[in-house]
């Protein structure tokens, strides 16, 4: 009888093996087409898009939705990553926040190596009154403090958010800023500052 | 006035107000210019150009592209489009128009990989002999139905490639097709993006490329359409007509299917 089963299971593997086999690995012929019919070009590079982390990879093959306990684990991993501010100020300047906020510059093909990066909130926030050109992917952060007050949990949420965003959001659209080292630790600074600062547009 | 001069006196009308499409893009104010346009889209002259240039023989074999087959026997251009990207048993692949026309453009008219794919996407003083072309192959589809065929295996193959692709996450921001393309009436700014994978919204895209851009003075194709998203997505530059640009394409086309033919079409 035992024999049996294993024969059984032996069999079983195998022709599993043959079926594999026969079927074509989309994702692997997809993968390997990016690697020979794609070309790196300022700072876009091939080997960064081949790159996947395991956020990347389970959110390319979940899109919309993850099991539970796969959402916890993305989030738990991720919130890992965060690197607060290492002389605990958490505020910069609005001024600055703004000016970030506007930019959409970097890791594009068509920019230079080694540039300022922005952080192009306003492609899916609305953010300020007078900014009527925002987009939609994400909340409304107008009126910040008034939704959220300003208290030391939400200064650290806000931080995290921004770093990594998927800490909070398995799978989130928003770019993890920090930890893919696209906006510096000063440049967050600024930005924060133009989420809680008082005299900052977003509370006017 | 004649055709012509009508056409020159839209690109004018349009050239001078695409400043201000840059500082507002909104979709009305492209709406209102549309009808405003209505009989004069600049795509014209890229199409009436693109058939001079398909019927016209060049060296190295003095013969022109009138005997391409671009799947429907040698020299159908009417309805060619809205069945593409498609089999061809000949190079035993699937193709899409771009991939085609190049090989074409070799094997008919002997032109070397370098010089049938010179100048993809057009600029000023430097015009695409290609995107001419596209313009002209394409307008021979409008009002049609998009029909693109999944039945050949090697078809099959390049949408499940193209879907994948599509769902890609990866890069600095990672950012897949998906982030963007994915839900109903999102914006980028003040740019509306279409949800690709909703049948409405893939069809009303699709069969509205190529198109003349307002802010670039050009016909585009899809080809390049695709291009300047993936440089927006942070990846890196696909090599023109490549294979899995044409699985994407053909991941998108399907996705189409049924949606009535209307380009070259005019946009921001």
């Amino acid at each position: 009888m035992k024999k049996m089963l294993m024969g059984l299971l032996v069999s079983i593997i195998i022709t599993g093996c043959a079926t594999a086999a026969i079927k074509t690995d989309y994702g692997q012929t997809m993968l390997t087409l990016l690697k020979s019919e794609f070309i790196s070009k300022g700072p876009a590079t091939v080997e960064r898009v081949l790159s996947q982390d395991e956020v990347q990879k389970i959110c390319s093959k979940y899109p919309v939705e993850r099991p539970e306990k796969m959402a916890a684990l993305i989030q738990d991993s991720q919130m890992k990553t965060v690197k607060y501010p290492s002389d605990g100020i958490y505020i910069g300047d609005w001024k600055n926040g703004e000016k970030i906020a506007q930019n959409g510059r970097g890791f594009q093909s068509s920019d230079p190596l080694g540039g300022v990066n922005g952080g192009n909130c306003y492609a899916c926030h609305n953010i300020t009154k007078s900014e009527i050109s925002y987009g939609n992917i994400g909340p409304s952060l107008y009126n910040y403090v008034k939704a959220h007050g300003s208290s030391e949990q939400v200064i650290k949420y806000t931080w995290a958010k921004i770093y990594n965003s998927q800490a909070y959001t398995d799978c989130s659209s928003m770019p993890r800023f920090g930890h893919s080292g696209i906006l510096d630790e000063q440049q967050i600074k600024d930005v924060m500052a133009l989420l809680l600062d008082p005299a900052s547009p977003v509370n006017q | 006035m004649n055709v012509f001069s009508k056409i020159i006196f839209t690109i004018f009308v349009i050239q001078m107000n695409s400043y201000a499409f840059a500082e507002s893009s909104s979709t009305d104010e492209i709406s209102k210019y549309r009808e405003l346009l209505a009989d004069g889209n600049p795509a014209e002259l890229w199409e009436m150009r693109g058939e001079e240039l398909w019927k016209k023989k060049i060296a190295p074999k003095n013969v022109s592209l009138e005997q391409c087959d671009l799947g429907k026997g040698a020299g159908v251009v009417k309805g060619a489009y809205v069945e593409l990207p498609r089999y061809f048993s000949d190079v035993n692949k699937v193709m899409d128009l771009e991939q085609r026309l190049v090989y074409c453009r070799k094997t008919l008219q002997g032109l070397s990989h370098e010089q049938a794919v010179k100048v993809p996407f057009g600029s000023v003083g430097n015009s695409s002999d290609i995107e001419a072309l596209v313009a002209y192959i394409t307008s021979e589809s409008r009002g049609m139905k998009m029909n693109v065929s999944n039945k050949h295996p090697l078809e099959k193959d390049s949408y499940e490639i193209g879907k994948r692709f599509f769902f890609y996450r990866a890069g600095t921001h990672d950012f897949s097709c998906a982030t963007c393309h994915s839900a109903n009436k999102k914006r980028i700014r003040l740019q509306e993006l279409p949800n690709l994978l909703n049948k409405l919204d893939a069809q009303k895209t699709y069969t509205t490329w190529p198109a003349y851009r307002v802010s670039q003075g050009e016909v585009r194709s899809m080809q390049h359409r695709l291009s300047d998203c993936l440089r927006q997505q942070r990846f890196p530059e696909p090599v023109y007509a490549s294979d899995s640009m044409t699985a994407l394409i053909m991941f998108l086309a399907k996705n189409a299917d049924g949606g009535v033919y209307d380009a070259p079409a005019l946009k921001r």
